[in-house]
Order: structure tokens, then C-alpha cells, then sequence
């Protein structure tokens, strides 16, 4: 759209405005998303007919004997009881947000709401009927007008100085080698395809609410294949539609990216620790739009890779993009060891 | 403009014998094909309590369904609906249909209706002096419009619409789930309902902005216009705008269902966010045309009951234009997450977060014009008070979701549920009440109880902030929207919002109670029944008013009518 130019050109004025230039320089943090529209959409692995129940695959990874699903740590990755704040942030753009909000706007929405609900109270006692019989003709003050004209303003340009500044840092571009994990969005279950690694596709269902609770995980959030990804390092998401508009979203991640059809839209994201988190789909996608969960099992390095050969098809390093090419260190992992391909 | 021609097909004979200005024709003739503003007006808002029942009704089941985790009343509910022995999809289905329902029934057959289609057409010729509309019979065709495509929504319940019987594609009716994720017929009987709804307001608002630029008394310039004329006539443009674009988005997904296009299907080279961009050049527009005639009927109550003129007249009027305006290019700010580009958030969030400015500038003119005035709290002033309080507490929640990276993790969350309630659900609707109870003896020549309205007051209050409340708690935990069932962590706060929902239930109870009060006991309503605080010129009119009012026109001068 013409329109969406417009509104990028202009977006692109208000950084070079005084409020973002000291904060973006140097910083180029565009990351291009949509990165490419593709024309048609094919799923990589037909998927089992999502009817169908795909319990019985959480057997089949636990047989692998390396690799065993992590058990969640309760009030990690998930929603705890009767909670009212934020889930706690594992990802740094997370905590970045987090305390944005936290430090920054709910304080202010707090006194402004208090101002209004204290201002109608002051007017209530001290100009009902009884206490000021006689109501004053005063229509106008220039100055008070101009007052909460501009107060207003400095109070948004504070807001919108770190606002501007997290989504630069939420769309820093992927590094070169990055684990790539394409999200495809089917009706109703979620498809994890790691190309880097062999090019394998986790299919990821709902489990039952018994089987959730038997396995000690939340019902509604378990799924029977979990997206297995490497701790510490950046992980490229991509996300897809197969059929109609899913949304990949994890709230401890912070972590939200349509997956639209015809479209591929990227982010990267950086986990900080080892763990389970859970999400669920958040764009309406038809009748079972609340039973397509997801959940990110982060793991150090070597279990993922370990995972990763469980998967059929799965390759690590190099190897994984040039099946001829012979046993090297991972790409990126600086801080984890590295495994040899076998 | 001193007599009103549409009649003459059916009175026109009496004329020369009857000077009996209440003079009305028959009941068919009164109602069905009326061309009296104030007749249209009363029908628009019988209309609109009708659909609000319904829509009401609707969120009651939905309260239900989520009081407790798991899935209790839906198969009982498609029963009810029609569907024998539902299976787990269509149960599932129907809860899409439920909230699609609701949406749009309550944005385009409630509110709408009410606040433009109600109060816009009693009071906008009363206030400026007019004898009626610009285009009377145009008038009638909005509201049958309306009404067709309510209809039109209402049949579509009873369609295949895929995976079960109804449209469950969410009010935005997003592209592909509306096109080819939703097999049969509901899907286009709905999109038809807004065809028609969208009709009837777009010529609703060529015959504001005609009779507003045209037929005022003499004396009054715009810059002497109530501020819910101004507010009416800003509203009016917004629909002028706007609602084209719907139906060009909506008419191509027609195209898209039934003709083989492809706009929205990338197959074909279409593209399903486009479908968004418009929706929400559209959408977000829409959002101001259901709150800004609440500013301007909140203006009025505020300066009757303070004895005050309203503070910053200009300001005020200024103010609501600014929010007209740049309402339409803020649209993206409910598109985050789709893949917009960063240069393209920055811009929707700064743009964003300017909306602020305006508002803020009406809470606290509100807050002036009472400021030194002599409060009096009858029945409109408690819901126009509770109403700044409760859209300030609304309005804050949209500068936290205007961040689009605070939204990365709150789109399309119970956060964002309550924020548009809270300007919607208690904005909106605490300013209809807030209208209705100041301007109901005038309409209808019945005092209601103030006592009941009080207490009606209290009781909604209580009931819709333990609906609302809670759901900004589930949003920041993460529950999503458009659920039927959700994690056990989230069931407390869900069963606190479904006991808000009875006890709102109450109050709406209490209000028909009022109403049989008013027409069975009610004292006899004068002409100005609020007292010296009432200025405009409704209030020198009999309650009810003449079937046809200034046929002399009243005359504005500086001295008696001053801002």
C-alpha cells in the first residue's frame, strides 16, 4: 500500500528526529520482516490429519534414550495462578520490555488514572451544590489550556524514547549462522522445520488434558513434540501460514510474530536459560484456534544437537547443509562444546 | 424549511384545515415509513436496546462458558441454536460465532444505532434550531437499512459457515479464514449485514453533515454549535471515510469467496495483510466514530449540572477534529505483529501515542467546566462522572498498548480485551446511559426514577469493572483472546469476571424496571426539567416536543446564547 510507504517514509523521518538519533546510532536495526513473499505454500512434511490423536509420539522421542522431554518448572514459562503481572522474562528483549513497562508505564498510567479519579473528588467535595451555591462563569485560561497541551507531550516523549529504542533492539537482524527454525502455522497444530539441521519437521499437537497432567505439565499448554532449541545463541524464527493466519507466541519469550500465509516473516530470539516455555496460538484461526499450543524446550548446545539426531534426517554443523562435507565445530556455539557430527 | 414535504403523501389533504402542529399520521405510515427525525431517532434506539439485549445475551454465554476451565455449555448452546448432537468442532465453532456476534452487534447494532442513529437524530435538529432533517426520507432508509442487516447477521447464525453452523471469523473478518477457511453461506450474509449497515450509515452521514452545514437557525455559527453537534457532525465525516473502505474490503472478499478472485490469496498474488490495512483504515476510524458523539452528549451533561459553560469551548471542538483526523493514520497499531517492517512501528507508535494529546486535553476540560461550578448529581451527571474516570482508566491502557513493543507481547491478549472494553463497554455505553437518562422525559414526556437510576449506576459500575478488571491480569499473564477454554492458571480471574457479568446483568434489569416505572408511574416531564444549567435549545421545547418543531426559527443572538 501507498499509504504503508508513506507511513515508512515517515517512520523513517521520525528516527532521524532528535528523539531517536541518539539512541539508533550505529545501531542499522532493520530487520527486514517481511523478509520475501513466496507465491504458493506446501507444507515440507505431510503432516497426520490433525484429528488424529499423535499422543503416542512423546513414547517414541522418550525411546531415544538421550534426548528426555524436560519437565517444566512450575511458574516458569507459563501462567501461574491468580497472577497479575507479567510473566518473568527469559529472553533480554523480554526483560528490555519488561522493565519498560514495569518501571516506566505503569507508574505513569497509575498517576495519571489517580490524578483524574483525585481531581473528580476535589470537584465533588468543593463544588457540589451545597459547598459553592453559586457556580463561577469562568470558560476560559490560556494558560492552564497550554499546560495540559504540552505537559502531556513531554510526558509521551519520555514514553517514546526507550519505546523507539526497544523495537530497534527487537528487530536486530539475525547473525550469519544462526539456527534457523521455520514455524508453519496448520489448522490446528503447529510444524517446526529446522533446515539448517537436516531439514526435519517437528509436527507439534495439543496433548489431552490427562496426558498433560500425567506427563506434569500444564493442560491446555503441553504438546506432544515440543520446538526443540539451542540455549544462549540466536535462533532465526521464521514463521508461515499453511492455511489461514496463525500467530507463533510465547509471553515469557516476549515473543509474538504472525504467521501468515504467502508471507515470511522473521525475528530472531535469544533465550537466556534452559527451560520449557509455553505458548499459544493468538491470531483466530478457525474452531480449534484455543487447542494448537506451543512450547520452546530451550537446551545447552549438546543436548540440543542430541536431539537434533533423534529427528529423522536430523544433521549437526556443517554436514547438516552439505550432507558431504566433513565433521566440524558448530557454527555459532562459542560458549557450548561441540559435539562432532556423527 | 418551515414545512416538511415528505408527508404530504399522506396528510397533505388535512394541511388546510389542521393547525395542530402534533398532528401525526397512522401507525404503519408513523413507523415504517416515517420521515420524522424524532420518530426515526425513537426507533433507532428501541432498535438498539433490542440488539443490545442480544449481544448482551451473547457475552452472558460466553461469561458462562469461561466461568471454569474446560468446555461446559457450548454442545448445549449449538443444541439450543439448531445443530443436533454438535460434534467437538462445532462446538468449538460455535464459540467463534459467539464472539463474531457480539462483536458486531454491539459495534454496529448497538452503539452505532444508539448514539448516532438515536441520540444524532433527536437531538442534532432540536439543538441547532432545525425543523427536521436534511433528507428526510434518506433518514428512513438508513434505519431500515440497519435494521436489514442486522437481519442479514441474524439469519447468517443459521447457515453452514465450515467447520459448523454460523460466521466465526471474529468481527475483523480477517482474510483467509473469512474467505477460504469459512465453506458456505454465513460468512456472506454477514459480510452482507455490514453491506447494509455500512449503507445506512454512510447515507446517515451525508444527511448529518447536510443538515448540520445547512439548516442551523440564524445566529448560530459553528463556533456557537453544541459540542454534540460538533461531535455529531466529526463522527459523521469519519463515517463519510471510512466506511467505503470497508465495504471495498469487504465486497473483494465477497470476490475472493464467490467469484474466484484474489486479492487476499497469495496463491493468486494477493496478500491476506492487505486485507488488514484496510479493514483498519476502516477500523480504527470506527473506533472514534463510537466515542466521539459520547464526548460531545458528556459535554453537554457536564456543563448542565455544573451550571457552567463547557471550559475551552474551541478547545473541546478543536480537540475532537484532531482526534478525527489523525484517528486515520494510526490504523497499523493493531497490526504489530504481522510483520510490519520497524520504521513502519515506529511511525504507528508515535502516531499512536499523539491521540493522547487530544484526549487528554477533554478529560481535563471536563474537569475545569466542573471546576468552580455548582454540582448538582442528578442521574446523567453520576454516569458522566463515572464515564471520564472509567475512559481515563481505558485510555491509559491504550498509551501502554500504543508501544508496538510492549504489544509484541499483549496483542491479541485479555489485556487488549479489557482496554476496549473499558473505552467501548464502559466508555461508550456509561455515555448512552449517561444521554438516555438526561434526555429520556424529554423524548418521551416521563420522568424516570432517579433513585433507580442511582442505583442502576452503582450496580453497573460495580459489575463491569469486575468483568473488565480482571482481564488486564489475564492479558499480562498471556491469556489469548477468542478462547473457549484456557490453562487452569487463568481460571480465578475468569470466574471473578463471569460474577461481574451477573451482577451487570442486574443492573440492566433494574434499568427496565425504571422504564415500566417512567411510563406506568412517571410524573409529567416540562419542558426543562434540569433546570438554569440547561442551555441549548432542546430545553424550550415541550417534552416530548411537537411532531414538528420550529416552524419559526428560533434566532441565535450573542447575548442569550454565548459559549
Amino acid at each position: 500500500m501507498s499509504l504503508a510507504d508513506t507511513a515508512r517514509t515517515m517512520g523513517k523521518a521520525i528516527r532521524t528526529l532528535g528523539v531517536v538519533a541518539a539512541l539508533t546510532l550505529g545501531t542499522q536495526a532493520i530487520a527486514a520482516a517481511p523478509v520475501a513473499p513466496v507465491a504458493a505454500v506446501a507444507p515440507m512434511v505431510t503432516a497426520p490429519d490433525s484429528g488424529a490423536p499423535a499422543a503416542d509420539a512423546v513414547a517414541v522421542t522418550v525411546d531415544k534414550g538421550y534426548y528426555v522431554p524436560m519437565k517444566p518448572t512450575p511458574g516458569k514459562g507459563q501462567p501461574v495462578a491468580n497472577g497479575w503481572t507479567f510473566q518473568d522474562q527469559y529472553a533480554d528483549t523480554g526483560k528490555e520490555a519488561l522493565w519498560m513497562h514495569d518501571v516506566l508505564l505503569m507508574p505513569v498510567i497509575v498517576i495519571i488514572s489517580l490524578l483524574v479519579l483525585g481531581l473528580l473528588l476535589v470537584v465533588m467535595a468543593k463544588f457540589n451544590k451545597r459547598a459553592n451555591p453559586v457556580a463561577s462563569k469562568t470558560s476560559h485560561n490560556t494558560l492552564i489550556e497550554v499546560i495540559w497541551t504540552l505537559v502531556p507531550v513531554l510526558i509521551l516523549v519520555v514514553i517514546a524514547v526507550p519505546s523507539i529504542r526497544l523495537l530497534a533492539h527487537q528487530y536486530d537482524p539475525a547473525p550469519k549462522g544462526a539456527v534457523t527454525v521455520k514455524v508453519t502455522g496448520y489448522q490446528w497444530y503447529w510444524g517446526y522445520t529446522y533446515p539448517d539441521n537436516g531439514g526435519f519437521e517437528v509436527v507439534s499437537n495439543m496433548l489431552s488434558h490427562e496426558d498433560a497432567l500425567k506427563n506434569g505439565e500444564p493442560s491446555q499448554l503441553a504438546v506432544d513434540n515440543r520446538m526443540v532449541v539451542p540455549v544462549g545463541e540466536p535462533i532465526r524464527i521464521q514463521t508461515i501460514g499453511s492455511d489461514v493466519i496463525h500467530a507463533f507466541a510465547v509471553p515469557s519469550l516476549w515473543f509474538k510474530l504472525d504467521a501468515v500465509p504467502g508471507r515470511i516473516n522473521e525475528k530472531v530470539l535469544i533465550i537466556n536459560e534452559p527451560g520449557v516455555y509455553y505458548g499459544q496460538c493468538s491470531e483466530l484461526c478457525g474452531a480449534r484456534h484455543g487447542y494448537m499450543p506451543i512450547a520452546v524446550e530451550a537446551l545447552p548446545r549438546d543436548k540440543f544437537e542430541a536431539w537434533v539426531k533423534t529427528q529423522p534426517g536430523g544433521t549437526v554443523g556443517p554436514a547438516a547443509k552439505t550432507a558431504a562435507a566433513p565433521a566440524a565445530p558448530a557454527p555459532v556455539a562459542d560458549s557450548a562444546p561441540a559435539a562432532p557430527a556423527a | 424549511m418551515a414545512t416538511i414535504p415528505a408527508n404530504e403523501g399522506f396528510d397533505a389533504h388535512d394541511h388546510a384545515h389542521d393547525h395542530d402542529h402534533d398532528h401525526k399520521p397512522g401507525f404503519f405510515a408513523r413507523w415504517f415509513m416515517s420521515t420524522n427525525h424524532k420518530d426515526i431517532g425513537t426507533l433507532y434506539l428501541i432498535f438498539a436496546i433490542f440488539a443490545g439485549i442480544i449481544g448482551g445475551a451473547v457475552s452472558g454465554m460466553m461469561r458462562a462458558e469461561l466461568a471454569y476451565p474446560g468446555i461446559q455449555y457450548l454442545g448445549y448452546f449449538a443444541e439450543l441454536l439448531g445443530t443436533a448432537n454438535p460434534s467437538f468442532d462445532e462446538q468449538l465453532h460455535l464459540w467463534n460465532v459467539l464472539i463474531t456476534a457480539h462483536g458486531l452487534i454491539m459495534v454496529f447494532f448497538m452503539v452505532m444505532p444508539a448514539i448516532i442513529g438515536g441520540f444524532g437524530n433527536w437531538f442534532v435538529p432540536l439543538m441547532i434550531g432545525a425543523p427536521d432533517m436534511a433528507f428526510p426520507r434518506m433518514n428512513n432508509v438508513s434505519f431500515w437499512l440497519t435494521f436489514v442487516g442486522f437481519c442479514s447477521l441474524m439469519f447468517s447464525a443459521f447457515m453452514p459457515g465450515g467447520t459448523g453452523q454460523g460466521a466465526g471469523t471474529g468481527w475483523t473478518v480477517y482474510a483467509p479464514l473469512s474467505t477460504s477457511g469459512s465453506v458456505g453461506p454465513a460468512v456472506d450474509f454477514a459480510i452482507f449485514s455490514l453491506h447494509l449497515s455500512g449503507a445506512g450509515s454512510i447515507l446517515g452521514a451525508v444527511n448529518f453533515i447536510t443538515t448540520i452545514f445547512n439548516m442551523r437557525a440564524p445566529g448560530m455559527t459553528l463556533h456557537k454549535m453544541p459540542l454534540f453537534v460538533w461531535s455529531v457532525l466529526v463522527t459523521a465525516f469519519l463515517l463519510l471515510l471510512a466506511l467505503p473502505v470497508l465495504a471495498a474490503a469487504i465486497t473483494m472478499l465477497l470476490t475472493d469467496r464467490n467469484f474466484g478472485t484474489t486479492f487476499f490469496d497469495p496463491a493468486g498474488g494477493g496478500d491476506p495483510v492487505l486485507y488488514q490495512h484496510l479493514f483498519w483504515f476502516f477500523g480504527h476510524p470506527e473506533v472514534y466514530i463510537m466515542i466521539l458523539p459520547g464526548f460531545g452528549i458528556i459535554s453537554q451533561i457536564i456543563s448542565t449540572f455544573s451550571k457552567k459553560p463547557v471550559f475551552g469551548y474551541l478547545g473541546m471542538a478543536y480537540a475532537m477534529v484532531a482526534i478525527g483526523v489523525v484517528g486515520f493514520i494510526v490504523w497499523a497499531h493493531h497490526m504489530y505483529t504481522t510483520g510490519l517492517d520497524v520504521n513502519t512501528k515506529m511511525y504507528f507508535t508515535a502516531a499512536t501515542m499523539v491521540i493522547a494529546v487530544p484526549t487528554g486535553i477533554k478529560i481535563f476540560s471536563w474537569i475545569a467546566t466542573m471546576w468552580g461550578g455548582s454540582l448538582e448529581f442528578k442521574s446523567p451527571m453520576v454516569w458522566a462522572m463515572g464515564f471520564i474516570f472509567l475512559f481515563t482508566v481505558g485510555g491509559v491502557t491504550g498509551v501502554v498498548l500504543a508501544n508496538g513493543g510492549i504489544d509484541d507481547n499483549l496483542h491479541d491478549t485479555y489485556y487488549v480485551v479489557a482496554h476496549f472494553h473499558y473505552v467501548l463497554s464502559l466508555g461508550a455505553v456509561f455515555s448512552l446511559f449517561a444521554g438516555f437518562f438526561y434526555w429520556f422525559p424529554k423524548m418521551s414526556g416521563r420522568m424516570h426514577s432517579e433513585f433507580l437510576s442511582h442505583l442502576q449506576f452503582w450496580v453497573f459500575f460495580v459489575g463491569v469493572n469486575l468483568i473488565f478488571f480482571p482481564m488486564h491480569f489475564l492479558g499480562v499473564q498471556g491469556m489469548p483472546r477468542r478462547y473457549p477454554d484456557y490453562a487452569e492458571a487463568f481460571a480465578h480471574w475468569n470466574w471473578v469476571a463471569s460474577i461481574g457479568y451477573v451482577i451487570m446483568a442486574a443492573s440492566i434489569a433494574i434499568f427496565f424496571i425504571n422504564m415500566a416505572y417512567a411510563y406506568l408511574a412517571g410524573k409529567k416531564a416540562p419542558a426543562n426539567y434540569w433546570g438554569e444549567g440547561a442551555t441549548t435549545l432542546e430545553w424550550t421545547l415541550s417534552s416530548p416536543p411537537p411532531f414538528h418543531q420550529f416552524e419559526t426559527l428560533p434566532v441565535i443572538d450573542d447575548a442569550a446564547h454565548a459559549h
